[in-house]
């Protein structure tokens, strides 16, 4: 019980954290590409693609950071203060793109670029600070006794950057294969145009990302270069070539489902990357899962709660993307 | 200068905890309305009530959306600026804050969708049900974040080992002391914050003469509400209230403006309390009453703020002017509520003018009272966080007083800039009315832009 019950969470966390990179990835992504469509028409159907999900997809941040705090409060209360001011600048970039769902169709057409600027520049914004996030978690922080002790700008630095600008283009490719799928005419052969060069720069960020990683810290060039683990994971880097490959094909046969399953698939594969790196620590490289671990029956108790639960959650939130299926029409509105 | 980060902090979550529950206040009572007047629509088949389903609907979205970014700030608050508090507490907020996400934020956020734009993608009977699962998802959510705050004011089923906050009875921990009497005043006073908002629009359509069905509709529906649940509340807050001055004495004190411990203490209705010099200035009292409220008794005795060191005790002026601000607006919904009954069942309220400027100018008075009992809550609570437990003062983040000042002061420009805005949208579309919809074509224009500002020709089965 001891040993499972943090290892059995922690797999439950990362579920709850990749639903959530992946799913509101891709509408962060609309966002992200918004400024650049051609007419405002066209950045209505983008809007109104994801405009009955998004809220759904952001709940899971929701579940991700209550998750953490009720699993393993350590980690939650040392990454947090550490974090402070991205991930606060991330949540006020949230607010401004999810009010303009609303408010860009209520206000005059001619106050609407308001909005527009809204939309484009929280998402972008919430996404590069989410990926200076995970940059400076991955290059850990400054901890005694459980507590953060460093300095306010401590997250930044040339890595965090990177993984920002990194993410930003990597959920512009999630929402530019979403579109694809949702899309038809002249508004899905712009995304196509569009998609192999985002491509390109996505790979060379997970290149820069991928070499410089276990150079950050010896236990990750360890765990990833040491025999026989080298042998062992290999796969991983080879898999991901091959997935990015076979996307540029498909975006090239133009196929409308397989780019966004394939982007998916090369973001769980970055995702378990992460995960080789850095497990079994959740505040990285000091703090275990065991050591950040909340009290056993608090454990137990949310458990059941999710067992039960998520399950049901996935089957509602199937059907409503089942609801809204199959491509979204100009100017068609639910009404 | 020395900038203090618990200072700062509890500035900064007072101003984005009142901010968001301006918002839970109003969607939990428009959620259980529209559910109601769309079960009207299906059972009678009258067309009025689907316009008004439609119309609030929007309005809805606008108010939900502020509720939701608002909230996931929140539980990342707890988070950036209480860490200690997080720390210590998690075992027992955590689990609590865990099942209002998978229990009801789930719920309400996916099932917003096909709520806002599934009109014509499902049949009407799930719409219908859609629309009645979002209200019980903001009503399950009212449960589980107010049993949260309820167990900092009165910890239950806990004990104390290495440090740490740790659940012993998750029984006695949910339903502890305070919870059922926070649960039952909080989602009333969203209720009749609502009733007071719809019913004022109501009024204002009929003292303009316009979209009369509609608003008809809304001020008796709104005035029968009233009717029922103000004096309810008046009872429930004094329940509360009892209860509240079991558990939590400085905290009644500080409301009443008890300063001496006393037999037969006065009612006070109006004072200046002086922290400094521990006394009132300016008291005007009733004799007895307020032993006879508190303790049902003409001479009982009323613990006063004596019975505490100065620095175990909360900001007395802002609990005892808050109280009154509450009690008094809780007195003025049940004049109108009384009012507007007699009147109706004297055939005349939708035509006495002067009711009905009345109930207009009350429509934002529901959310001041909330925010009022909140303060009276959260401060009077202080200068603990875990109420008797632990200190405000040990909860804090180990952030510097900079970022808490430069994070605070983006706090208050950007939820400036929301908030004036989504105002001037449900201002915008209140205005427009029900009836605005009605000259639409039934399949949308060309670029008509998917919101829930989408338009009113009744769904096909
Ligand atoms: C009495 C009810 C109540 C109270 C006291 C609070 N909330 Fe709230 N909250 C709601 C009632 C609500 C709601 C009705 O469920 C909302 C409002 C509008 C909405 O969309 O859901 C919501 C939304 C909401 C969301 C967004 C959910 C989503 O993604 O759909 C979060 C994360 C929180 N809240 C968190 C908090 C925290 C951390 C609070 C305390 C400090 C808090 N709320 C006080
Ligand atoms: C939603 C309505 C609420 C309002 C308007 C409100 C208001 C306030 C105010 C004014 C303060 C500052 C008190 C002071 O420092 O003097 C405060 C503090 C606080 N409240 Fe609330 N509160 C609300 C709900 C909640 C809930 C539901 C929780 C927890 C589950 C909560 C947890 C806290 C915490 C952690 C603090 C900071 C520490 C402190 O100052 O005690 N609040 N709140
Ligand atoms: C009419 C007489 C009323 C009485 C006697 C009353 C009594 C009380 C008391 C004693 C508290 C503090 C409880 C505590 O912190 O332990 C409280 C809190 C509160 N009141 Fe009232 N109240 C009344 C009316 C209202 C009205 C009309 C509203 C709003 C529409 C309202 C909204 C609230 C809220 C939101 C809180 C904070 C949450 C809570 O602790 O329940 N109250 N009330």
């Amino acid at each position: 019980m001891e040993f499972w019950l943090p290892v059995i969470w922690s797999v439950v966390i990362a579920i709850a954290v990749i639903m959530y990179v992946v799913l509101d990835g891709f509408d962060l992504g609309i966002g992200i590409l918004f400024p650049f469509a051609e007419h405002d028409q066209d950045r209505d159907i983008m809007m109104n693609s994801v405009a009955p999900i998004w809220d759904g997809n952001e709940t899971w941040l929701v579940l991700g950071g209550g998750g953490l705090m009720a699993v393993f409060p350590v980690a939650y209360a040392t990454i947090l203060p550490a974090l402070y001011l991205p991930i606060i600048v991330m949540l006020l970039a949230l607010v401004f793109r999810g009010v303009a769902f609303e408010f860009r169709f209520k206000a005059a057409p001619r106050n609407r670029w308001w909005w527009n600027l809204a939309f484009a520049g929280g998402s972008t914004l919430a996404a590069f600070a989410q990926g200076v996030t995970l940059g400076a978690f991955i290059q850990g922080f400054q901890i005694q006794d459980n507590q953060f002790v460093g300095g306010p700008f401590d997250w930044l630095s040339a890595f965090a950057l990177l993984t920002g600008f990194g993410l930003v283009a990597g959920y512009a490719l999630l929402g530019a294969t979403w579109l694809i799928m949702k899309t038809e005419g002249a508004l899905q052969d712009w995304t196509y145009e569009r998609t192999v060069p985002l491509m390109s720069v996505v790979l060379l960020f997970v290149l820069a990302v991928s070499a410089w990683t276990p150079f950050l810290e010896n236990t990750i060039h360890q765990r990833w270069f040491s025999w026989p683990n080298i042998a062992l994971l290999s796969p991983v880097p080879i898999v991901t070539a091959l997935v990015l490959f076979q996307l540029w094909r498909a975006v090239n046969l133009r196929r409308e489902i397989q780019p966004f399953v394939l982007s998916i698939a090369l973001f769980l594969l970055c995702y378990l990357g992460l995960g080789i790196s850095l497990y079994p620590t959740v505040v990285p490289h000091t703090v275990t899962v065991w050591e950040a671990a909340s009290e056993t029956s608090s454990l137990i108790f949310m458990l059941v709660g999710v067992a039960i639960l998520l399950p049901i959650i996935l089957a509602y939130t199937a059907y409503t993307y089942w609801v809204f299926r199959g491509k979204v029409q100009p100017g068609e509105g639910y009404h | 200068m020395d900038l203090d980060p618990l200072l700062l902090s509890r500035i900064q979550f007072a101003f984005t905890v009142s901010f968001h529950i301006i918002f839970p206040s109003f969607t939990i009572g428009l959620a259980a309305w529209l559910a109601v007047v769309e079960g009207l629509w299906l059972y009678t088949g009258r067309r009025v009530y689907y316009e008004l389903a439609r119309f609030w609907t929007k309005i809805f979205a606008v108010s939900f959306a502020m509720g939701v970014v608002s909230g996931i700030v929140m539980s990342y608050e707890f988070g950036t600026n209480w860490s200690q508090f997080s720390n210590i507490a998690a075992p027992v907020i955590g689990p609590l804050l865990a099942y209002e996400v998978l229990t009801a934020f789930f719920l309400e956020a996916s099932f917003l969708g096909i709520m806002l734009f599934g009109w014509n993608r499902v049949p009407r009977g799930v719409h219908f049900a859609t629309t009645c699962i979002v209200a019980v998802g903001t009503t399950v959510s009212a449960f589980w974040i107010l049993s949260a705050n309820s167990w900092m004011q009165t910890p239950a089923g806990f004990a104390i080992e290495n440090g740490r906050f740790v659940p012993t009875d998750w029984f006695e921990l949910i339903f502890n002391p305070s919870f059922p009497y926070r649960f039952m005043h909080m989602v009333t006073a969203a209720f009749l914050s609502t009733g007071l908002v719809v019913g004022g629009v109501g009024a204002w359509y009929l003292l303009r003469r316009r979209n009369l069905p509609h608003g008809r509709i809304m001020v008796a529906m709104a005035v029968g509400l009233l009717a029922v649940l103000a004096p309810a509340q008046l009872i429930i807050g004094d329940m509360h209230g009892l209860n509240t001055m079991e558990h939590q004495p400085r905290k009644v004190a500080a409301m009443e403006g008890h300063w001496e411990t006393k037999t037969g203490a006065p009612l006070i209705l109006f004072a200046v309390p002086d922290q400094e010099a521990q006394t009132n200035h300016f008291e005007i009292g009733i004799p007895n009453l307020g032993s006879l409220i508190l303790t049902h008794e003409w001479n009982g005795e009323v613990h006063g703020l004596d019975q505490w060191a100065p620095e175990d005790q909360p900001n007395v002026p802002i609990v005892f002017y808050s109280f009154r601000v509450m009690v008094g607006i809780g007195l003025a919904m049940i004049a109108l509520g009384l009012t507007g009954a007699f009147l109706g069942l004297r055939r005349r309220l939708f035509e006495s003018r002067w009711f009905l400027t009345v109930q207009a100018l009350m429509t934002p008075l529901g959310f001041v009272a909330v925010l009022a009992g909140w303060f009276v809550t959260e401060v009077g609570r202080q200068p603990y966080i875990v109420y008797g437990l632990m200190r405000t003062s040990e909860a804090v983040s180990p952030v510097p007083g900079g970022s808490v000042l430069a994070t605070l002061i983006l706090f208050v420009v950007v939820y400036g800039i929301i908030f004036g805005a989504g105002m001037f949208y449900m201002f915008r579309l209140a205005k427009k009315g029900p009836e605005a919809d009605q000259g639409e074509p039934a399949h949308g224009t060309p670029a008509r832009p998917l919101s829930a500002a989408g338009d009113a020709a009744a769904p096909a089965e």
